[in-house]
């Protein structure tokens, strides 16, 4: 059983700030709102003053622990490494442990014991319900419940008709002395995305790893980290801890940054947490790198008119120095002619649920790639995590801009000759 | 008058989401780098001149003092309400209203971020050269208020050179304008230059123009180790006597040395004493014989190894040295009292020795970084207060400190200014007369005390005090 850590628990890190407000220059709320309780800094004062009792959880200071994307960035450039986002994840489980569960971790929640739900999206899946609203009835009571005053205009995509799961056995055999591979898809592959899903297993097979897909593999947990539902993190990395544990695998391949961060990073912080579980996660950027995948692309003839991509940092990639990878990736395909855009490792706006709550502020952060996707002239804007591809999407669409946001294994099935 | 009328008054001013009296907002607005702590009593958020000069005027109404706030970054305290009032930020203020690339001008608002400025008339291939090290988040406002410096201010001087005309809320909420867009301009007092540096006490900047430059063609850095201290700081004093102003001089001595060793790409060796990095730029075919120049003048003075960076990448590496140094501090103690002192630039070697002598004298670790070049020593004092009798023993090495820097004709502050860390050893520098002078403008200007009270200088009387 693994355990969250406590707001007590960061009492030392806490205590590390030296107000030096080095975290101004990269928090993507601050930068929109221009206000102290919306910046790392400020945060990180009001855990202090919770911790010593100096204010209660009042309702201004909920509206500023509300206001963080656990993006990770201030935490990259702080010089005292402070883990803001870890302790924005205590703050948020405090308030729920004094003052219930917020809205939105309410919804978690309720679709949990939903039946029709649960026939339909994993447990943790049920955070996407929200953007999906438009496919239920408009008389339906799911829309009382699950309103979100305030994102009428955001553009999602639709689910897919058939998920990961229906598409690809849970076991694809490789060869003889090859890794075998677990591949944690993740909510938004699994259901939205699943032919990136597919893509994904179909490389890892032609490299001759076998792969394992267990089919009760549930959410990260990163958006009921993001909405304080700490027992629900609890829950879900148990299962995944789980569903992967006996079995025989190298590595845990993940293609998703949110959910890398989560079943990797993350679960690194969790008290009880088995290494052997989260030393084996990966990304598959480095993976391929790793495993000579660059290699055989770069061994094909380049195509005489590539397309301009450009490429956007996941946070939860970006602060673990994954960088380089995709972009080699990118630049290994023959058909891709890569640029680098201004303020590429600059935050999306998604942040779990955080454009849920903040629908305004999260399309005023993402609309800060807007200069660098234009000026980049890239046809195609490619990430490696299927949330900031439908963030990014959301943004250029109110945008108008010509640009298409993709995950990079899409580019690889689009554009890839047989 | 109580606080919640004083609260609906403010709303009516800058609107209700403008103005928090909420705890959790007077937290986050009670502290800036030097990490005291003073609660105020409302926060205040305006968003233009007409929205200051009222929350001024009802302060003055009511009594009640006013700061001025930008990034809350600065490390003397300038923006705390050491007693309460309304925090007045200035945030919001952000809009580069104009850049003028035919007058070479800018006119900006005081929440832009130095950075920000810098960037988009780079892009216009202009430039503003003052670069304070927290330029990608103290605000021009900040910058003003301050005087902020830089490394660049060696060859470039500091924000006071690059401030042409300001717009300012009086303490008394008038708005007057100082200056303009030209670089002549004798009409009158010059009012710009008593702003800038004044620490949010004689006005609130609420316009800036700037002077800007063309952009440099190229720069070209160099890092050079040292056997010994004195090398290094001979050096120095050689170089700027040899008629070469590099764009930065930086200096590290031994104790910051041993600090990052290992922590960045570059080598440096147990026996390496000091470091100086050195940038020069300009058209690019005169900067490699610029630095040639630069070598010969300092390879008498004991040099361990020369490195120039030929590429981008490795000019990063070497300024990697020096922007490590400040978060390695902390392993060496855990209290830190960093002083910006200045002495005139051929004196830095007698600086060095003179801390050298102090840090000895009285057993206390004594890291020494920063702008040589200028003559700004940023001086790291590296105690333990919770040691017994470290409290004293840390003021008296203060005075010793600031007394060795003005007797070589220094200052006590070279750019974090006075504020409430220094205002202690204001009588060092300044004679009574001076300080009076002073004080005779604040109290002409500010006749309630209203606009951040109880900077730079020590209460004369509680009656003074708000």
């Amino acid at each position: 059983m693994v355990r969250n850590k406590t707001l007590k628990d960061f009492e030392e890190v806490i205590r590390k700030c030296v107000k030096c407000g080095v975290c101004q220059a990269h928090c993507p709320p601050y930068l929109v709102k221009k206000r102290e309780g919306a910046v790392a800094r400020g945060k990180i004062a009001l855990a202090a003053a919770v911790l010593d009792g100096e204010t209660g959880i009042e309702k201004r200071l909920q509206e500023d622990i509300s206001l963080c994307l656990m993006c990770g960035s201030c935490v990259k450039k702080c010089p005292n490494k402070v883990p803001t986002d870890g302790i924005i994840g205590a703050m948020r489980r405090e308030i729920t442990d004094r003052n219930g569960l917020p809205v939105m971790a309410k919804l978690l929640a309720g679709t949990i014991g939903s039946a029709r739900m649960k026939n339909t999206l994993s447990k943790g899946a049920a955070f996407l319900r929200p953007l999906w609203s438009r496919k239920i009835p408009q008389s339906s009571g799911l829309h009382l419940r699950f309103g979100l005053p305030g994102m009428e205009n955001r553009t999602v995509p639709e689910p897919a008709f058939s998920n990961l799961f229906d598409r690809v056995p849970e076991f694809s055999e490789g060869q003889p002395g090859r890794p075998v591979v677990g591949f944690f898809a993740g909510c938004s592959i699994t259901y939205i995305y699943p032919e990136i899903g597919e893509m994904m297993v179909d490389i890892l097979v032609r490299m001759g790893c076998s792969v394992f897909l267990p089919k009760n593999q549930g959410c990260c947990g990163i958006p009921a980290l993001s909405s304080g539902h700490g027992k629900l993190v609890e829950e879900l990395a148990d299962n995944n801890i789980e569903v992967f544990a006996g079995k025989k695998v190298d590595w845990i391949v993940t293609a998703c940054g949110s959910c890398n961060g989560g079943i990797g990073e993350y679960y690194r912080t969790l008290e009880g947490a088995d290494r052997s579980f989260t030393d084996k996660v990966v990304d598959f950027s480095v993976f391929l790198e790793k495993e000579g995948f660059l290699e055989k692309l770069l061994e094909q003839k380049r195509t005489a008119d590539p397309v301009k991509v450009t490429y956007h940092d996941p946070c939860h990639l970006k602060t673990q120095g994954i960088t380089r990878e995709p972009r080699d990736l990118l630049r290994a395909l023959p058909y891709v002619d890569f640029v680098e855009m201004e303020d590429a490792d600059a935050c999306c706006g998604l942040g779990g649920t955080f454009s849920l709550y903040h629908y305004d502020v999260s399309k005023a952060v993402g609309a800060r790639k807007l200069r660098g996707l234009e000026e980049s002239g890239a046809e195609y804007v490619a990430t490696t995590c299927p949330g900031c591809v439908m963030q990014l999407q959301d943004t250029i669409n109110h945008a108008g801009l010509k640009v298409r946001a993709v995950h990079i294994l899409e580019l690889l099935l689009r554009m890839a000759p047989d | 008058m109580d606080i919640t009328a004083v609260v609906k008054r403010l709303e009516a001013i800058v609107g209700a989401d403008n103005v928090s009296a909420a705890k959790s907002d007077r937290i986050t607005h009670s502290y800036d780098a030097t990490q005291q702590k003073h609660l105020p009593d409302v926060v205040v958020y305006a968003a233009s001149v007409n929205e200051v000069a009222q929350v001024v005027q009802l302060a003055n109404e009511v009594e009640m003092p006013v700061l001025p706030r930008g990034a809350g970054s600065g490390f003397t305290g300038g923006s705390l309400p050491v007693y309460g009032g309304i925090v007045l930020v200035l945030s919001r203020m952000d809009r580069i209203l104009d850049i003028d690339t035919e007058n070479l001008t800018a006119e900006v608002e005081p929440g832009v971020v130095t950075a920000t400025l810098q960037r988009e008339v780079e892009r216009l291939g202009l430039f503003y050269p003052p670069d304070p090290a927290s330029k990608e988040f103290c605000t021009l406002g900040g910058n003003v208020a301050e005087c902020a410096g830089g490394p660049r201010c060696v060859k470039y001087g500091v924000t006071r050179d690059y401030i042409l005309g300001l717009e300012v809320v009086t303490p008394t909420g008038d708005i007057i304008t100082t200056g303009g867009k030209t670089l002549k301009n004798v009409a009158g007092y010059d009012l710009t230059r008593l702003f800038v540096g004044s620490e949010g006490t004689l006005g609130i900047v609420t316009k800036i123009i700037v002077k800007l430059l063309p952009k440099p063609a190229a720069k070209k850095t160099m890092l050079v180790l040292f056997k010994t201290i004195d090398g290094a700081a001979r050096s120095v004093s050689a170089i700027i006597g040899a008629k070469i102003i590099p764009t930065t001089l930086e200096f590290l001595d031994g104790a910051t040395i041993d600090c990052i060793r290992g922590k960045s790409s570059i080598d440096l060796p147990e026996n390496c004493r000091a470091a100086l990095i050195v940038e020069v730029d300009g058209d690019e075919d005169l900067l490699d014989r610029q630095m040639a120049r630069i070598r010969e003048i300092i390879e008498p003075s004991g040099t361990l190894a020369v490195k120039v960076a030929a590429t981008d990448d490795e000019s990063e590496q070497i300024w990697q040295v020096r922007r490590i140094v400040s978060p390695s501090l902390k392993q060496i103690s855990p209290d830190k009292f960093n002083e910006d002192i200045v002495v005139p630039r051929s004196k830095v070697p007698d600086m060095i020795r003179e801390l050298e002598k102090i840090s000895s004298e009285y057993g206390v670790s004594i890291v020494n970084f920063g702008h040589a070049g200028d003559g700004n020593i940023h001086v790291n004092i590296m105690v333990d207060l919770k040691e017994e009798g470290m409290k004293e023993k840390v003021e008296i090495v203060l005075d010793r400190v600031f007394g060795a820097a003005v007797a070589l004709r220094g200052s006590i502050s070279g750019e974090h200014g006075i504020g409430t860390a220094k205002m202690n050893y204001l009588h060092m520098e300044l004679d009574a007369a001076t300080i009076d002078y002073m004080r005779r403008i604040k109290t002409a200007l500010d006749p309630k005390n209203i606009l951040n009270p109880g900077k730079i200088f020590l209460e004369k009387s509680s009656g003074e005090s708000a």
